[in-house]
């Protein structure tokens, strides 16, 4: 089956296919170390004065600063709310469950663009426009929901009867979060916190509409930078985005395989 | 079910439930849909109720998909891209799944790195790369010049070309999940059993193979179709202006005309679409299979 030919052109137009998703991706790293002005590949010369420029921007800097205190936090903030509800609604049963469930996936379901308007027309009133709460805020609420799917993975394959004993036993519910259900599931309480946290570094649309001037992210910066000219920086502060998102997957990557391998 | 109670624990929880009536479980997910319920989906319910009462109470806004060409122009060509997407998206998805069910584990586990690498690099990085490669002077057109096949550089953005192969490019992904998932529940002696009996690889392909995997190939398109239907990044950076989309249109009327009733209606019938399917969805693949391939 392997060797036969419908099976080898399939194979090959399969490592196309995934070409086609990872390459283009990558061009922003070429282009970053242009000699040149404007976007271009480094045909002739290579320099470092886009990275250059991007290090020694006060807004740039400002900018990256900003995205990492707005996704570490909201991330935290995620996390231990999707946490704490992918386990109570892990022990908890009855018809409304399933629905609570649903109602927590919401904001991965509804278009980013519905979110943006929304939390547009709410934060007005409570005075976080433009505001790093309001922002922090946004983004744990859009990241619960991957924070609830991997936890709940996780418990899914979380022997009930451990934290049935351990209740039975006399333990009270937080000594049993803290000493058996807990250190069980790590491994998806930490897939939730580095998704979520990729989530918000990444995010534009709703910060788009909700930070005007004094929040001003590094997708924001970018979004601006592209639509305005053709300078390489753009291409700079592209690659930093990819390389700070590639670092949390790999890291993430490494500590759940040797985690593997402690346990087995 | 894995968590199939013991009888005993099961009376435990009677017990627990009848001495103390109320579950401290609860307490665990109050935070979290109380966030959500307050600062989540009241506000958008209140921006959906401005469909019927913004500028004046009635269905006036909802009048305009029949009335206004530019609502319905956009609401149709919305629809049409998302479909070209979804069709492009599957099936290209399809050949990545298929050869991925063939491939050997550790190949398998490469070809699944760059998929969720893929998957996590940013649309605005993604749509900023293909800015950089599909533009007037972009590297495609530079170096079909240079190679002497073209004279002129063909128009590969700022139009729907250009926000098809964005979206198109975005969604692969999104397909391959679910299609995988279902691929991989199919009993491989099902097609062992049709090449024994003498049929030919494609016959087996077509009359047994395909027909198994329905229930991922509608998952699948259901799920790139509600994706795609809130585009709002590739068509505003690839389309360049001329191909909007529901999306970037309701930014527009948001930011730019200050007129939040057709936004509204707009995003009403856009959330409502995205919930239905995504019942629909829910009916052939559970969600958590759907999404939980993201988090592998």
């Amino acid at each position: 089956m392997k060797s036969s030919l419908g099976g080898r052109i399939n194979h090959i137009a399969a490592w196309l296919i995934l070409a086609i998703l990872i390459i283009p991706s990558l061009v922003a790293f070429p282009v970053s170390i242009t000699a040149k002005t404007y976007l271009s590949l480094p045909w002739e010369g290579v320099s470092l004065q886009h990275f250059q420029h991007l290090l020694t921007s006060p807004e740039w800097i400002s900018s990256f600063g900003q995205s990492l205190l707005i996704a570490i936090v909201a991330s935290a903030l995620s996390t231990l709310l999707g946490t704490l509800a992918a386990i109570g609604l892990w022990r908890l049963s009855g018809r409304f469950i399933e629905a609570i469930r649903a109602f927590l996936l919401l904001p991965l379901m509804v278009p980013p663009i519905i979110s943006a308007m929304a939390f547009y027309r709410w934060w007005v009133p409570l005075g976080l426009i433009d505001s790093y709460l309001g922002i922090i805020l946004a983004h744990a609420i859009l990241a619960i929901p991957m924070v609830v799917i991997t936890v709940s993975a996780a418990l899914a394959n979380f022997d009930l009867r451990l934290e049935q004993a351990s209740r039975s036993l006399g333990a009270s519910l937080p000594t049993t979060l803290r000493r058996v259900i807990l250190p069980a599931i790590r491994p998806g309480i930490l897939a939730g916190a580095v998704f979520a946290f990729i989530l918000s570094w990444d995010e534009i649309v709703v910060t788009l509409f909700i930070s005007k001037f004094d929040v001003f992210t590094l997708p924001r910066r970018l979004w601006n930078g592209m639509r305005e000219n053709t300078d390489p920086t753009v291409a700079a502060a592209a690659v930093v985005l990819i390389c700070t998102t590639l670092v949390f997957l790999v890291g993430f990557a490494i500590l759940s395989r040797k985690r593997g391998e402690e346990a087995a | 079910m894995a968590r199939a109670p013991y009888k005993g624990a099961r009376a435990l929880n009677v017990m627990a439930t009848r001495t103390s009536r109320f579950n401290p479980y609860w307490l665990l997910v109050a935070p979290a849909v109380l966030l959500v319920l307050a600062l989540y989906v009241a506000p958008i319910v209140n921006v959906l109720l401005l469909s019927v009462t913004d500028p004046k109470p009635g269905l006036g806004n909802y009048v305009k998909i029949f009335e206004s060409d530019t609502v319905a122009n956009l609401i149709w060509r919305t629809i049409r891209l998302c479909l070209i997407t979804t069709a492009a998206a599957v099936t290209l998805g399809y050949v990545v799944s298929y050869a991925m069910l063939h491939a050997l584990s550790h190949v398998r586990r490469r070809m699944m790195s760059i998929l969720l690498i893929s998957f996590w690099i940013s649309v605005l990085v993604r749509s900023f790369a293909w800015l950089m490669l599909l533009g007037h002077n972009g590297l495609i057109n530079d170096l079909l010049i240079g190679l002497g096949l073209i004279s002129e550089p063909l128009p590969l953005m700022r139009n729907e070309l250009g926000v098809l192969i964005g979206m198109t490019e975005y969604m692969v992904p999104y397909a391959i999940l679910p299609l995988l998932a279902n691929m991989q529940g199919i009993d491989p002696r099902v097609t062992s059993a049709s090449r024994s009996l003498g049929a030919s690889s494609a016959q087996t392909f077509f009359r047994v193979f395909l027909p198994l995997t329905k229930p991922g190939i509608i998952a699948a398109s259901l799920l790139v179709f509600i994706s795609s239907l809130g585009f709002y990044v590739t068509p505003a950076i690839l389309g360049g202006g001329k191909v909007q989309m529901i999306a970037e249109y309701i930014s527009v009327q948001l930011l730019v005309t200050v007129r939040w009733g057709v936004a509204a209606m707009l995003a009403t019938l856009m959330i409502a679409s995205v919930l239905a399917l995504m019942y629909v969805l829910n009916r052939f693949m559970k969600l958590s299979v759907v999404f939980g391939g993201v988090a592998r």
